[in-house]
């Protein structure tokens, strides 16, 4: 193990580079009016306008910097990370409130690793995705680099109200972000998401004390380390109670059905950047808070409830895909995919299979990469036309084939091609789930069919069918549109081709968290997913 | 043959209340031999008193003389000098605020008053009898009677005060009628004395039930606790806001120090009656009070119902009556007070001249005028929710965890489900400064001195959030009551 603290230097860097650009932005003079008040006109009018000031430019260079540099730290943490191995690495651990015994606790396991790294990953794709945010950039960029904090600090606290502060420490930025920067109905939406997670949270916190409160009890001296508290016994009653707790607050941020009605709404409202932070990230925080806490420290009562989350997935995978056939506005189809595919994920974390929780954490970082690339995509069509009306869109792919070609790919990595990313997720959880929860997977499989038929037919609409006169003009992606796309895309190949490396790191820990909901020995050996 | 002795006369530990009356009472003779207009001069006076009493409250912090003095009437133990520092600091950050309309007409009696009402509220917190609790609350009360009705052109003030005074009276009526039947209990108003005629069993224990329900109901008057908190919100919007800031937080930090003394050592014996009767107060102030903030279109007024689920919270700390309690009850009144402070703070710079800026819509885009007002604003709002990482959130999980300590699980659910509906109207205010756009886009004036107070308020509220044990530490000693 590396003497450097990875995890913390990598959660506080974007704190840092937010104080930085706080303290150089003096040197940029007097609060400029442009990027206040002036928005800039629409771009496809071809209006010349003056250029951005030296403040806004400074914050988008610099955040795109901060990032950049958080990116290239959390690469000592996958350096530092030791594959093969099932239990927490690069545990940094100091005691912060002596009473109650609050510690600063933090390590990784090989299913937060690449939570964390997704994180970094996509966070200057957002922000390069908002080069074109013209509205009080020094705020946006600074919601930003905060909610990177607070999204990396929940993926890696071991400490359980460490974890609680950094869950609720998302939820300010991001309702920022969209109420803000979003569209028409940017405030509903963003209220709807705050009451939302809020609601699911607070009984989260109640359920931490009590563990907290038992823990004294149980191991003489109250703790909210998660490791600690794995191996303490509690009343089955208690930790089914305690359990729905958790369930809750992750069961909304997911979403599981029926708790995903914030989702669309804030998915579509959100700017581009929020958007692909939700989609990305946010909603995985719920996935991983089901492994983690849910099934590592209520044995028992996941394998109680455990048909019941089963059926709301199956549910959310099947409702998601029906609701997104009949969407006309393309951000909102891409919003009710993703209440179909985290459905996957829960299958897959819940099936009791070392394939289905592989399968599961894969899935998770597929579907950010997947669905980010799409809310991108989404992004650029609507700075262009204006519009995300599948019925006023039609025959870009001969305006702009490149920007069709990368929809495309994007779209069949969504609906599980082999060969592409979302088929190793996919089949994983379909091949795990279907040994020891044949039912469900049979269920599930027609998720898949759904997904092929709307995303393919609201390709086919976009991109050929009517041409339109409106749309002319409609350009193919500029450089920097390249750059955001680029690296995302081929990620999305690359695990698509060759998962291995990132299977071998998962796998022992998703082992472990999947034995807890394990009713069925599933029969040969674990099969290799991969195209 | 018995001789009486006098009590030996020890005043070193009612310094500070000493040195804040004679600054009140120098500021009056100040202001009638005074020409100018000018009122600055007595504030600043007002500070230095401030910032003496507070000094030599910090040098009883190691007192090691007699537990009580003055013939057990005045405490000494820490628990007191730690609540007269927060009171101080509450009234000096009063007079900062106060500084913002220079050349009102008020006189000095003014700053005179704030004192003198402090001075009530720092005796309170170290009381040891239950003479001295009713002479001390009458002084805080009787003082700001009169502070509130201090805007003589505005007619809402004078309403306010009316009727804050009857219904304080009346308030005061029950304590008073408690501390008779108290005394007729156990032959005794000394706290100590109370408490061990109540253990002992040598008291009529009825009468001290009711002696216990009619204390209570006096107190949670004075700290406003549904049902006992219908004056709040008229009282809160009707006086200057300078006032409400003050009171807000300096009463009810006062109301607390008194009420944790007297049912932890009074009638502890009896606690495990009166608490019941706490959980429903506790549960019912911190809903009803979320409940009824969310339909205010007046900001002052949202505060007010604000502040009164806030006594909810503390009175959770309360009722788990066990020493995680009250220091978890204790911090959480420092992260209130400077939260309540800030947050009313910003009122009076948005409201300006006259007080008449209070309503919703004087907030539309705050964060496109004033964007430093806005983002303070928004910390105060996430702390009082509770969100991290403000002292708002650590307030909550220590009071919150006292709680399920003390196996009062149900009562932890009740205070997490209100901290929900309490979230919809502070993010509400958020959406107004951030989300919508101004009326006019000139920044809001703001003097220094009291951009000043807001900042420190704003200050505390964060760092308390992220470094709580540096007041946990204090915390430790400052817990326990001993006398």
């Amino acid at each position: 193990m590396s003497g450097a603290p990875w995890l913390s230097l990598t959660v506080w860097a974007p704190i840092a580079g937010l104080a930085i650009l706080l303290l150089l932005t003096p040197l940029t003079g007097r609060r400029g009016r442009t990027e206040d008040l002036d928005p800039e006109p629409p771009p496809h009018r071809g209006v010349l306008v003056a250029g951005p000031t030296a403040r806004v430019l400074l914050w988008r260079w610099g955040t795109l910097a901060v990032t950049l540099a958080t990116f290239g730290i959390s690469l000592g943490v996958l350096a530092g990370f030791e594959g093969g191995e099932a239990g927490f690495q690069l545990v940094e651990r100091a005691q912060w409130v002596e009473s109650p015994n609050l510690q600063y606790l933090l390590g990784v396991d090989g299913i937060s690793l690449f939570m964390v790294l997704l994180t970094t990953f996509l966070m200057p794709v957002s922000v390069l995705a908002s080069w074109r945010q013209h509205e009080r950039v020094p705020a946006f960029m600074a919601s930003l680099l905060i909610l990177e904090t607070a999204m990396l600090g929940t993926f890696v606290a071991l400490d359980l109200l460490l974890f609680f502060i950094f869950f609720e420490g998302m939820l300010f930025p991001m309702y920022l972000l969209i109420g803000i920067w979003g569209y028409e109905q940017r405030i509903y939406a963003a209220v709807k998401f705050f009451i939302y997670t809020m609601a699911g949270s607070a009984l989260l916190l109640a359920a931490i004390l009590f563990l907290y409160f038992r823990s004294g009890a149980e191991l003489g001296g109250g703790t909210f380390d998660l490791m600690a508290l794995q191996g303490m016994e509690v009343a089955v009653v208690t930790g089914r109670w305690l359990f729905l707790a958790f369930l809750l607050a992750f069961a909304v941020k997911v979403p599981l059905f029926p708790l995903h009605t914030w989702l669309p709404d804030a998915h579509t409202e959100a700017p581009t950047a929020g958007s692909v932070l939700l989609a990305g990230v946010l909603l995985k925080i719920g996935a991983y808070g089901l492994i983690r806490f849910n099934l590592g420290l209520f044995p028992e009562a996941s394998r109680y409830f455990r048909e019941m989350v089963l059926v709301l997935a199956v549910i959310g995978i099947v409702y998601g895909g029906v609701v997104a056939l009949i969407q006309r506005d393309v951000k909102r189809l891409v919003a009710y995919s993703s209440v179909s595919h985290l459905g996957f994920v829960v299958l897959g974390i819940f099936a009791g299979s070392v394939q289905g929780m592989s399968g599961g954490v894969i899935q998770m970082v597929n579907h950010g990469l997947t669905t980010g690339a799409l809310f991108l995509l989404v992004g650029m069509l609507y700075e262009r036309t204006h519009t995300r009306d599948l019925d006023r869109l039609g025959g870009l792919a001969k305006q702009a084939p490149v920007f069709a070609g990368v929809f495309l790919v994007v779209a069949l990595s969504s609906l599980a091609l082999p060969g592409l990313n979302g088929f190793v997720g996919e089949f994983l959880i379909l091949l795990g789930s279907f040994f020891t929860a044949r039912p469900y997977a049979v269920v599930a499989a027609l998720g898949l069919v759904l997904s092929a038929i709307y995303l393919l037919w609201a390709y086919q609409r976009m991109m050929h069918g009517e041409e339109r006169p409106e749309l002319d003009g409609f350009r193919d992606l500029s450089g920097r549109e390249y750059a955001v796309l680029a690296p995302v895309v081929a990620l999305i190949v690359a695990i698509g081709v060759y998962p291995k490396p990132f299977l071998d790191r998962i796998e022992p820990s998703a082992e472990r968290q999947a034995r807890v909901v394990q009713v069925v020995e599933p029969p040969g050996p674990a099969a290799r997913g991969g195209g | 043959m018995a001789e009486r002795v006098a009590p030996e006369i020890v005043l070193r530990p009612i310094l500070p209340e000493i040195i804040v009356a004679g600054a009140a009472m120098a500021i009056l003779l100040l202001d009638a031999f005074r020409s100018s207009r000018d009122r600055r001069p007595l504030a600043l006076l007002a500070l230095a008193a401030l910032a003496a009493a507070a000094a030599s409250a910090i040098g009883l912090w190691s007192w090691d003389g007699a537990s009580t003095i003055l013939g057990g009437m005045v405490a000494t133990d820490r628990y007191g000098v730690f609540f007269r520092l927060v009171i101080l600091a509450v009234a000096a950050l009063a007079v900062l605020l106060s500084m913002l309309d220079v050349d009102d007409d008020r006189g000095g009696e003014f700053y005179a008053l704030l004192l003198f009402s402090t001075m009530g509220m720092s005796l309170l917190a170290v009381s040891a009898d239950l003479i001295v609790v009713f002479l001390s609350l009458e002084i805080l009360s009787l003082s700001l009677y009169v502070l509130v009705g201090s805007s003589p052109r505005r007619l809402a003030s004078q309403e306010a005060a009316m009727k804050y005074f009857l219904l304080g009276a009346f308030s005061t009526a029950f304590l008073l009628y408690g501390i008779a039947l108290a005394y007729g209990a156990t032959g005794t108003t000394s706290l100590s004395g109370i408490a061990g005629a109540l253990a002992g069993e040598t008291g009529d224990l009825g009468l001290a039930m009711a002696a216990a329900a009619l204390l209570t109901v006096g107190f949670a008057f004075k700290v406003a606790a549904v049902p006992f908190h219908m004056w709040t919100p008229d009282v809160y919007q009707g006086a200057p806001t300078a006032v409400t800031a003050f009171m807000s937080a300096g009463t009810k930090v006062a109301g607390f120090a008194a009420l944790l003394r007297v049912a932890s050592s009074a009638l502890g014996p009896v606690a495990w009656d009166l608490t019941p009767a706490l959980w429903a107060l506790a549960a019912l102030t911190m809903v009803v009070g979320s409940v009824l903030a969310i339909a205010q279109q007046d900001v002052k007024r949202l505060f007010a119902y604000s502040s009164v689920a806030h006594a909810g919270f503390v009175l959770v700390g309360v009722v788990a009556a066990n020493q995680q309690g009250i220091s978890g009850a204790m911090f959480y009144l420092v992260a209130y007070a400077a939260m309540i402070l800030g947050a009313f703070g910003i009122v009076m710079i948005v409201a300006g001249r006259g007080e008449e800026r209070t309503t919703m819509a004087a907030y539309a885009g705050l964060a496109r005028r004033s964007p430093l007002l806005a983002a303070m604003l928004a910390l105060f709002l996430l702390s009082l929710a509770g969100l991290p990482p403000t002292a708002g959130f650590i307030a909550k999980v220590l009071v919150f965890q006292a709680a399920v300590e003390a196996g009062h699980w149900a009562l932890v659910v009740v205070g997490v489900l209100a901290t929900v509906i309490a979230a919809y109207f502070y993010i509400r205010l958020i959406v107004v400064s951030y989300m919508e756009e101004p009326e006019d886009r000139g920044a809001i004036p703001t003097a220094p001195v009291p951009g000043v107070a807001v900042g420190l308020a704003a200050a505390l509220t964060l760092v308390l959030g992220v470094l709580p044990f540096l007041l946990l530490d204090v915390l430790e000693s400052a817990s326990i009551l001993r006398f």
